[in-house]
């Protein structure tokens, strides 16, 4: 019987696993031995360098910059995603009508193409003929540069993913949030807790494997963001003086514009231990276990 | 509806588990700001939707509504650039990708949670560890491979090019895995001893259990694939192989900035996805609900 299901696992496996294999795994280990090679692809000879792309990578002020937006743009993003996902979550849960179009409501930014909000976004953004701004000055404000503005753009970038990320963020929520039984807040109200007593104590703790979820795939997502930042400004890439400029965009322009497919390779290879050490540690300490 | 439904005070005294709440202060609150939220988050929507129908004199002047509407920009856009290639190549890719998506990872989820094999959890883990793997770490060698095969070319080759990252996908093997296993073993048990073969069991009894799963691995497959850029975007020289966000990206290059031509490009581009939404959203929901994330 269990020499049959082994047969029959591995014949269903067979197919996937060779995908994962030549997909996936392969194109890793390439990645790491392109690494160490002067790779362009526009040249003749390809020679073995070692640790030079690397050792180039630590020079590299650019690369500094692209790391230090990427971080950024994490630190602003993963906590204002949830804190709003989860504040909208709480209020659908609160109301009793309407509920469901609400939902749909705020789930139509996740499913709008990301080049088009991209789009929109410059538009509502732009200095001169941008609605936001008719809004800042009606408001007696003065007029933004946003996008145009070396300090603004990133900011307004997040704002952006933020705003496209939001819909999936509450969907997720409002699953986590309807797998805590309802008897505990009865029982928290028989014992005359409050409602924000009845958050702390119930609610979040309870809500914690969501949070981790959506704290580790949000940073793995925010760490190699790209899309957004190359269409906001198509034809000045990465934002005024590169300040939105993010790593997975100067792997692109590395590899893409200029060839340079090791140096490029040697930074996915950091990009990749970094995703992994970040990873690794938000799994480790952000878990809990709670026995109820 | 020839039922009479129970008086509310009826329902209310036998227990109801969830009693209809009178409007209170706290709920008018909750109403307001989400109302708010609404506004400030369909914005751009609105924006994009009215722009696309102002006239190339109009759209400079910042009224909310045009004041007289044209279709013109979108007869522009379909006619005259190669919007509806795009869109066609889009649909192309992403259709085949999802339908690959449903059929491989529910394969590797159920065999993964149903069968008892040497390796099965090394395997799960192997799978689960490739989502950390950066885009762009695979993306430089998948180019070089295609570039060395020439395969971006022609035809088949390029859609093929444009599709192979995306046939299967481990989030997906991760959620089906999570559905199959709350799927009773006695059901398939009672199948094996009524002769089914194994793949019948899967196909024709555990996949029909999981329509909410699938509905929702359909609709994030369908989306990222839709969305898809940064390797549409390298792997395709040819403007006839480009994909929908490419294609219009560059457009936007090309043509310098024609904010009508793109903001009804922008808004023909979510149309599809907004009905794979309506029809799937019940599903897309209750299948994010029954995966539980609960750890």
């Amino acid at each position: 019987m269990r020499r049959h299901q082994t047969r029959t696992a591995y014949v269903f496996l067979l197919v996937p696993l060779v995908f994962f294999l030549i997909v996936r795994f392969l194109p890793t280990l390439s990645a790491l031995r392109l690494s160490l090679f002067d790779w362009n692809i526009l040249k003749e000879q390809q020679p073995f360098v070692g640790t030079e792309n690397y050792e180039r990578l630590f020079a590299d002020e650019k690369f500094a910059q692209a790391l230090k937006n990427t971080a950024l743009y994490t630190v602003i993003g993963v906590p204002a995603q949830i804190a709003l996902g989860l504040a909208v979550a709480l209020l659908l849960n609160k109301i009793q009508g309407l509920r469901g179009l609400f939902r749909a409501l705020y789930f139509a930014p996740y499913v709008t193409p990301i080049v088009a909000a991209a789009w929109v976004w410059q538009w509502l953004f732009s200095p001169q003929f941008g609605p936001v701004n008719t809004f800042l000055i009606w408001l007696h404000i003065p007029p933004q540069n946003f996008l145009t503005s070396p300090t603004q753009a990133l900011a307004t970038t997040a704002a952006l993913v933020v705003w496209q990320n939001l819909g999936f963020q509450i969907v997720l929520f409002l699953a986590g949030l309807s797998a805590i039984p309802r008897s505990y807040y009865e029982a928290a109200e028989i014992d005359g807790a409050n409602g924000t007593q009845a958050f702390w104590k119930i609610t979040w703790p309870l809500l914690n494997p969501t949070i981790v979820f959506s704290v580790v795939t949000g940073t793995i997502s925010y760490l190699q963001l790209f899309t957004q930042v190359v269409n906001l400004n198509f034809t000045d890439q990465g934002g005024p003086l590169g300040s939105t400029t993010t790593v997975a965009l100067y792997i692109y322009q590395i590899a893409f514009g200029r060839f340079q497919m090791g140096y490029a390779s040697a930074i996915t290879v950091v990009l990749f231990l970094i995703i992994l050490a970040i990873t690794l540690f938000q799994l480790r300490f952000l878990t809990r276990r709670y026995d109820l | 509806m020839t039922t009479t439904l129970p008086k509310p005070e009826a329902r209310d005294s036998a227990g109801d588990p969830r009693p209809r709440r009178p409007l209170n202060t706290p709920m008018l609150l909750a109403y307001a700001v989400l109302t708010v939220g609404i506004v400030v988050t369909l914005f751009p929507f609105m924006w994009m939707l009215l722009t696309s129908l102002k006239s190339f004199q109009e759209l400079f002047n910042l009224s909310f509504f045009p004041e007289s509407p044209t279709l013109d920009n979108y007869r522009q856009v379909l006619l005259e650039t190669k919007f509806v290639v795009w869109f066609g190549n889009s649909l192309l890719v992403a259709g085949v990708t999802t339908a690959s998506v449903l059929f491989f990872d529910s394969m590797v989820g159920y065999t993964l949670a149903k069968f008892d094999f040497p390796g099965k959890n090394l395997i799960f883990i192997l799978i689960l560890s490739t989502l950390m793997i950066p885009t762009e770490m695979l993306v430089i060698p998948w180019f070089v491979g295609v570039s060395d095969l020439n395969l971006a070319q022609s035809t088949p080759g390029a859609y093929f090019s444009i599709m192979f990252p995306g046939l299967m996908s481990a989030f997906g093997v991760f959620l089906m895995r999570q559905f199959f296993e709350t799927l009773p073993d006695d059901l398939l048990e009672a199948a094996r001893i009524d002769g089914m073969s194994e793949f019948g069991i899967f196909w024709r009894i555990a996949l029909p259990l999981v329509r909410p799963a699938l509905a929702s691995l359909a609709i994030f497959t369908f989306l990222g694939n839709w969305n898809a850029f940064l390797w549409p975007l390298i792997v395709i020289q040819k403007p006839e192989f480009r994909t929908l966000p490419v294609g219009t990206a560059l457009f936007n290059g090309e043509a310098g900035t024609q904010w009508g031509l793109i903001m009804a490009a922008s808004s023909l581009a979510v149309i599809p996805v907004l009905i794979v939404f309506a029809i799937f959203q019940r599903q897309i929901i209750e299948g994010i609900v029954l995966t539980g994330m609960k750890g």
